[in-house]
């Protein structure tokens, strides 16, 4: 008998329909992996289970006894456990606390925090899932802060687990890691519901795969019985070019030019360490690292966002160390941010408007400081059928596009103005495989055009399929670099996370991150 | 001729405007029945409260040049509110900026003495405007430079306009008594004709009697522009971007210290034209007492008219009505005026409940598209 079982759940939502008769079993001790494109209705079903949202029709089965389940409080006492792709933790509370929240062991109305803390420490022996229990979790990587997040789904009884795209935020090595724990929670009894839209884990990871497309279950297999090629066919409806096609570069003389720059991040630490590079034009060069080891001030030290302390930048041989955002797009540097909500565009803008942003001030979209609404109206209307932008017309809130078609929307603007350099931080960040695709053809397409492309990306895939030359970054310093395509992913994971200086390449340390 | 299309895309531009104007009307009525409600309680006719509540604010035409007159400079501190909002500012201090502009406006209208009218209005007018720029460009620097917060430094500002106006109005601009002895209260000198603003009934010698004065005109003028500003120029653009996201306009190369002054001082020039406006159109003179509070009141305007500059209009008309309508109702309902007070207050309450409501049911939306 299956410990969860979904009958014909249907989920609508105004214009919608999320879920449609979709029907799912979960054994005891199994890794059913949920594949599927962004908006293919794979949250909303497991949100379905975990009483965040009430299904339209349908029916849920847990250990056999149909249930209805309209809050997470009765999802938890059934034995579902869920944990969201943004984690829900109390920054300022310690791992234990935070697991024992909502369930705080209490002696006479007081927490007794010393019984919490035993049995945290009780339960990550039990699974191997190794934390610090008294540690702040804004002291934890993101790694562990997930460990706290299964940890507390564990401490509340869960048999049943849902992750939601558990991987998008780790690195190489705790991707490993954390499908050792998955592995060994299965084994000691548990089943595991693993949401996610990237191919090579399912493989790795399930026992079984559904795919989902447009709210409807339209397969499902055993990893040994297909490939990522035929998963993906299933997952969008029609072939997909996982690795895009690349000539070789081209490169021609130095666009960008990066000189022993130094620059401190927000807490005014020592953020990047003497960092020199160059792009040159028709060349993409990628900065690979683990988030937070300067990626961010380097390009915001480029982009004029953020002083840098010291060192140079060039473009074309100008200097551009000391430059504000506005010349500096002038001069011809585009960006694409890698949070494009935060950064990328105004979400309560319409497309029209987030389109001329940062050309604003120039013509043909303003004179004089008056807008040209003719001329912003035309623009844009050319921009979205070129950059393929799905929207009913241009006068749409940025905030209604999907994430796909958003970061088609940020290209439109950033590629739209013709720039000689690129900068694309994580520019397919939570994007299904179409859209990484249309991406990644963009971004190949500039190089090709002799635009010099600077790529920083946490993703070793898009770094080994788009780089030409590969850097990689370890806390604001280069420690080594490869040309594209003669590296494979553990090597450069080791880097990542400095190990691997001084030593030959292929070395097998894990790579604990030490200072 | 339009394309389907244009027809479309027009049919749905005035959908968002019906949307967008009917949950503030609703929040108008919801007040006006809990108002009832609270009129029945205390024993009251709540019919008879409304109705002479109206006739005082419409009923005639003198009443109805009372609305107009008390609407004037809720339009602009209404105006100055919003375009501070739409900035990502609340200028709390427009009060201040206010007093300043009435400040000006009453030494402007004496020393300018003896020019025609056509020269000292405009130059009145303006000149009073960069005062209030003026005076709101030091919080502006404030919170730009070192990110000192404006509710603070325009709210402290207000009381050093206020103190300084009494000042002002105790010293050198202090109106002489009768047959020249040293005058005994605080207040100026009356303006010349030349610089006063005309009443309706002035140009218009056949409108039936009332107060109404060409600032109301001005009023709906400036908020049209305002109108322009925000949505057609690169200065409203990017106060427009700094508001809704001051990340992503920096990244687009905007100055998010540039657009805070300069976003700031509009505000402040709006606020100024009220006192401005009031010293020049209804009390021809400067006092310390002159300003109804239009400041903080132009924050309930603002709110009701969602921050959109031509929207300003009717949500200070309204405003202005109840001011125009409650002694009437106390007089003819035997129905305390405070019951005015309770229905603004209530207005305000719904409308901000409406955009708690509002942000609840969009962070619904989004959790569930973002689930999807």
């Amino acid at each position: 008998m299956p410990v969860l079982e979904l009958r014909g759940v249907t989920k609508v939502f105004p214009g919608v329909v999320a879920n449609d008769d979709v029907s799912l079993t979960l054994e005891r001790g199994e890794i059913v992996a949920l594949l599927g494109e962004n908006g293919a209705g794979k949250s909303t079903l497991m949100n379905v289970v975990y009483g965040l949202l009430t299904p339209d029709g349908g029916e849920i089965l847990v250990d056999g006894n149909p249930v209805r389940i309209r809050r997470p409080r009765q999802a938890i006492d059934l034995g579902i456990g869920m944990v969201h792709q943004h984690f829900m933790l109390v920054e300022t509370l310690t791992a234990t606390e935070n697991i024992v929240l909502g369930r705080e062991p209490t002696r006479l109305g007081v927490v007794d925090l010393a019984v919490a803390r035993a049995s945290v420490v009780e339960l990550s022996e039990r699974y191997g899932l190794k934390v610090d229990p008294d540690k702040r979790v804004m002291e934890l990587s993101v790694g562990m802060q997930q460990r706290v997040e299964i940890l507390k789904a564990l401490y509340q009884g869960a048999r049943i687990l849902i992750l939601d795209e558990p991987t998008a935020v780790l690195t190489p090595q705790e991707v490993t890691e954390l499908f050792g724990v998955v592995r060994s929670l299965v084994t000691a009894g548990l089943s595991v519901v693993l949401i996610t839209h990237k191919l090579e884990e399912v493989l790795a990871s399930a026992d079984r795969v559904v795919v989902m497309r447009d709210g409807r279950v339209v397969g499902e297999t055993r990893p040994s019985d297909t490939d990522e090629i035929s998963l993906a066919r299933m997952m969008v409806g029609r072939d997909v070019v996982l690795r895009v096609e690349k000539g070789p570069a081209n490169p021609g003389e130095v666009a960008l030019e990066v000189t022993d720059l130094d620059v401190d991040d927000d807490r005014r630490l020592h953020a990047v360490k003497g960092v020199s590079f160059q792009v040159r034009r028709g060349e993409v060069v990628a900065i690979a690292g683990v988030s937070g080891n300067g990626q961010s001030e380097i390009i915001e030290a480029i982009v004029g966002l953020r002083r840098p302390r010291g060192g140079s930048i060039t473009l074309l041989g100008h200097d551009i160390t000391h430059s504000s955002t506005a010349s500096t797009i002038a001069a011809g540097v585009s960006h694409v941010p890698e949070d494009r909500h935060r950064r990328g565009l105004v979400l309560e803008f319409d497309l029209a408007e987030n389109l001329i942003l940062g050309d604003h001030r120039r013509m043909p979209f303003s004179r004089r400081g008056f807008l040209r609404p003719k001329a912003i109206a035309a623009t844009a209307k050319k921009r979205i059928s070129e950059y393929d932008v799905r929207t009913p017309s241009a006068s749409v809130l940025a905030g209604n596009l999907s994430g796909g078609n958003q970061q088609k929307l940020v290209l439109a603007r950033e590629l739209g103005r013709d720039p000689e350099c690129l900068i694309a931080a994580q520019p397919t960040r939570g994007l299904d495989v179409g859209a990484i695709e249309f991406v990644h053809k963009r971004i190949l397409a500039e190089r090709d055009a002799g635009k010099a492309v600077l790529l920083v990306s946490l993703e070793l895939e898009e770094v080994q399929s788009l780089a030409d030359r590969i850097l990689v970054i370890y806390e604001g310093r280069l420690v080594a670099e490869f040309a594209g395509g003669q590296v494979d992913a553990e090597t450069l994971g080791v880097y990542m996370t400095g190990g691997g200086r001084g030593a030959a390449s292929g070395v097998s340390t894990t790579g604990g991150v030490s200072a | 001729m339009s394309t389907p299309e244009e027809i479309t895309a027009q049919r749905a531009r005035w959908m968002t405007v019906a949307q967008k104007a009917g949950t503030p009307l609703m929040s108008v009525l919801l007040a006006m029945i809990v108002g009832s409600l609270i009129v029945l309680a205390s024993g009251g006719d709540p019919v008879a409260a409304f109705s002479s509540l109206w006739e005082g604010a419409f009923g005639n035409a003198y009443q109805t040049g009372e609305t107009i007159m008390r609407s004037t400079p809720l339009i602009f501190t209404g105006l100055a509110i919003a375009y501070g909002f739409r900035a990502g500012l609340f200028n709390i201090g427009a009060e201040g900026q206010l007093f300043m502009g009435g400040l000006a406006a009453a030494w402007l209208g004496i020393v300018l003495a003896g020019l025609p009218w056509f020269v000292i209005l405009p130059v009145m007018l303006v000149l009073s405007a960069v005062a209030g720029a003026l005076w709101a460009f030091i919080p502006a620097l404030l919170k730009a430079k070192v990110g000192a917060h404006e509710v603070i430094t325009t709210m402290m500002f207000s009381f050093i306009a206020r103190y300084f106006v009494s000042y002002m109005l105790n010293g050198p601009l202090k109106a002489p008594g009768p047959g020249g002895t040293p005058g005994t209260i605080p207040i100026s000198a009356v303006l010349p004709p030349q610089s006063t603003l005309p009443k309706f009934t002035d140009l218009f010698p056949w409108l039936p009697p009332n107060n109404a004065h060409v600032g109301f005109l001005v009023a709906i003028g400036v908020a049209v522009v305002v109108w322009l500003l925000l949505k057609y120029t690169t200065v409203g653009y990017e106060a427009r971007a700094v508001g809704f996201n001051p990340f992503a306009a920096q990244t687009g190369g905007v100055s998010i210290a540039l657009t805070t002054v300069w976003s700031l001082c509009i505000s402040g020039s709006l606020a100024a034209l009220a006192g401005a406006s009031e010293v020049m159109g209804v009390h021809h003179r400067l006092s310390d007492q002159f300003s109804a509070g239009f400041g903080f009141t132009g924050i309930a305007v603002a709110l009701l008219a969602k921050n959109h500059p031509i929207a300003v209009i009717p949500a200070a008309l309204l405003f202005g009505g109840l001011a125009a309508g409650s002694g009437f109702m106390q007089l003819n309902a035997n129905v305390p005026d405070k019951l005015v007070d309770i229905v603004q207050a209530l207005v305000i309450f719904f409308v901000a409940a409406e955009s708690i409501i509002t942000w609840f049911i969009k962070r619904r939306q989004k959790e569930a598209t973002r689930n999807a």
